[in-house]
């Protein structure tokens, strides 16, 4: 009874095409975000640089790689390369061309969307195992020309500082301010997002990662809606590199980018749900706690054996924990963290009644 | 013979060599590929594994008993991946193998420093060091015995292919699943075995590997440098995999020598792969690979 479908009529177009037809799941969205922006003023420090904004920033780039892998069906492993387009690109124009923040922002998407057509364009002819080395070739190729054109980034293994972030007048100088900036940012292109996924594109997206030959035959330009969702993808992916800097490291580092994020955004997409948007958050979290939580595992089973355990130990267990996590989902779970969302809302709609 | 001509030819010589340590490890992905059309990303994983758990054993049971313990512990954990990753699995998308042996590859990973430590430890063969010098040019030793393993290897695999029954059930398998098992063959037990094939070549690998950089974090990379050698080879060819993996290990080396000073080096991470996506432009099936025909 907690979560009523019924009862829930929809007499105008309008209604018809709201983002959130259910009460509940209007009442439940307007809390998460009024808890998103009261909550975090109570919050340290630690909890803003160490959980929350990286967080947000990983739920962008997940969700970027959503579109094209859960939605679209193509497999990516070089979305790590597309932040650090987006992380460049942003610092170049902000610090460099002194372009306001919310365009440097903007520009460090289009510019890492490009390099994702460009990435995309074997889409067409490559599938599967091809397309995710092909993918792996831009990852490299990408990491490496940021690294090796000093104009980009100064010169092998430099890191390029930002400057003090303002926006319009505001200086963003505390972990606060800089939260909300990330939050505000993800929050927009989160309702993009889930309104693209029920356009036109979104369903030729679904309909190609079904069946993309089929796909084909009932008209819908595979080129186009493949290159559109590297595009997409890409430009998610540099808006969250973009953030990285701005927000989170205040200095762009290549890394950061390399393929070992590639493969962990994949794992968020994966353990969270693949094609759904609120996975995309929930693996995101998922893999951003999991290291917190071994650690604070390891510790307390450290104290209770009686030996300071190594922190060696800490990340082969995270990355075991890790991949185990990946098989896992996609055996007993392929729908991810989104699958198990939606069995908890089923049990609530009929809640307190056996059905 | 000019100086470059001669520089060149010794590019070339040792690329050639590190392209057969290559194909050794693209060998790997290819024997699993045939067998169950997985594409396997753990197999890199592997390599470090054995390698690794190699190096651990070894002070306490020396070279033959250590061997012995690593083609059991190979064998075991070819099955429990069957068991755990794979087979449930079974009639789902090829995406979604893939992506679960990329899983396998971090737990893997992880299980291996879990278990034996993160530090590089170091692997020796007991070869000098000292190069040979043979009309003119410098060849690595280490890298001269590697190729010498890599032709047995080779050759005794194609060996089991060609001679043995069970070597037989496999490439049935790889030619069509539900033929074989029409006939009468054991599909589980042909990936079980599939998979400790190339378990025992990750060792091979492992080895060879561990004896030239190290037993560390570094080795399980090399599976990156397998991958545009699988490209150019084509995924499901034997001799695929060696050829391309001299391509690639004379293209680089090659590229690195020439090119690398110009641009300020590490081309050699990155030539492969923009010599595999030339073959993927042209001919994505690879050099000896079976086009794939698509219908509805």
């Amino acid at each position: 009874m907690l979560y009523r479908e019924c009862g829930v009529y929809r007499t105008t177009y309008a209604q018809d095409a709201a983002l959130f037809p259910l009460p509940a799941d209007r009442i439940g969205t307007a809390v998460l975000v009024l808890a998103a922006v009261l909550l975090p003023p109570l919050l340290g420090t630690y909890w803003l640089r160490g959980i929350l904004i990286p967080f947000l920033v990983f739920s962008l780039a997940a969700l970027g790689l959503n579109f094209l892998t859960g939605y679209a069906g193509l497999l990516s492993l070089g979305h790590a390369a597309f932040m650090a387009v987006g992380a460049y690109a942003g610092v170049i124009l902000y610090g460099r061309y002194a372009v306001p923040l919310p365009l440097a922002l903007l520009g460090a998407g289009v510019i890492a969307a490009a390099v994702g057509a460009v990435a995309g364009t074997p889409s067409l002819r490559i599938k599967g195992f091809y397309l995710a080395v092909a993918t792996l070739a831009a990852q490299f190729l990408i990491t490496w020309t940021i690294q090796h054109v000093p104009w980009i980034s100064g010169g092998v293994f430099a890191t390029i500082n930002t400057p003090t972030v303002r926006v319009g007048g505001l200086v963003l100088d505390t972990a606060l301010r800089q939260y909300y900036l990330a939050f505000v940012v993800v929050a927009l292109l989160t309702v993009f997002g889930m309104n693209l996924t029920r356009s036109r594109i979104g369903r030729a997206w679904m309909a190609i990662r079904d069946r993309d030959i089929a796909a084909e035959i009932i008209g819908i330009r595979l080129l186009k809606y493949k290159v559109l969702a590297f595009i997409v993808a890409a430009f998610y992916a540099g808006v969250a590199g973009a953030l990285v800097v701005f927000c989170w490291y205040g200095s762009a580092n290549i890394e950061e980018f390399d393929l070992v994020n590639s493969v962990r955004i994949l794992g968020m997409v994966i353990i969270g749900g693949m094609g759904s948007i609120v996975g995309s958050f929930l693996g995101a979290g998922f893999v951003t706690l999991l290291p917190i939580l071994v650690s604070v595992a390891v510790h307390k089973a450290g104290v209770l054996i009686g030996g300071g355990a190594a922190n060696s130990l800490i990340s082969s267990l995270e990355d075991l924990i890790f991949g185990a996590m990946i098989v896992l989902f996609l055996v007993l779970e392929p729908l991810g963290l989104a699958r198990l969302w939606k069995t908890i809302k089923d049990y609530l709609r009929l809640w307190p009644f056996p059905y | 013979m000019s100086p470059d001509l001669g520089f060149a030819l010794e590019l070339l010589v040792s690329g050639l060599l590190v392209g057969v340590l290559y194909a050794m490890v693209a060998l790997g992905f290819v024997l699993i590929y045939k067998a169950s059309d997985v594409f396997n990303f753990a197999q890199g994983a592997m390599t470090f594994f054995a390698a690794l758990a190699l190096v651990s054993v070894l002070p306490h049971l020396g070279w033959p008993l250590s061997l012995l313990f690593v083609v059991v512990l190979m064998a075991a954990l070819a099955v429990v991946i069957e068991r755990v990753a794979l087979r449930p699995l079974a009639g789902r998308p090829p995406l979604a193998l893939a992506m679960s042996t990329l899983g396998v590859t971090f737990a893997l990973g992880g299980l291996a420093q879990a278990l034996w430590g993160t530090e590089p430890q170091r692997l020796s063969l007991g070869i000098s060091p000292e190069p040979i010098q043979a009309a003119g040019i410098l060849i690595n030793r280490v890298d001269l015995v590697a190729a010498g393993a890599v032709a047995i290897i080779v050759a005794a695999l194609i060996w089991f292919f060609q001679r043995t029954k069970l070597g037989l059930g496999l490439r049935a398998v790889a030619d069509d699943h539900e033929a074989a098992m029409s006939v009468g063959i054991a599909l589980r037990r042909v990936w079980v075995v599939a998979w400790t094939l190339s378990g025992l070549v990750a060792i091979a690998a492992g080895i060879l590997w561990g004896n030239r950089i190290g037993v560390g974090f570094a080795v399980s990379l090399i599976a990156l440098k397998a991958l545009p050698v699988l490209i150019i080879g084509g995924i499901d060819s034997i001799p695929g995999a060696i050829i391309g993996g001299l391509i690639v290990g004379a293209t680089e080396s090659l590229a690195e020598g020439f090119i690398g000073p110009l641009v300020g080096g590490g081309v050699q991470e990155i030539f492969p792969y923009l010599v595999a996506l030339i073959f993927l432009m042209v001919r994505p099936y690879g050099l000896f690979g079976r086009p794939v025909i698509e219908r509805v």
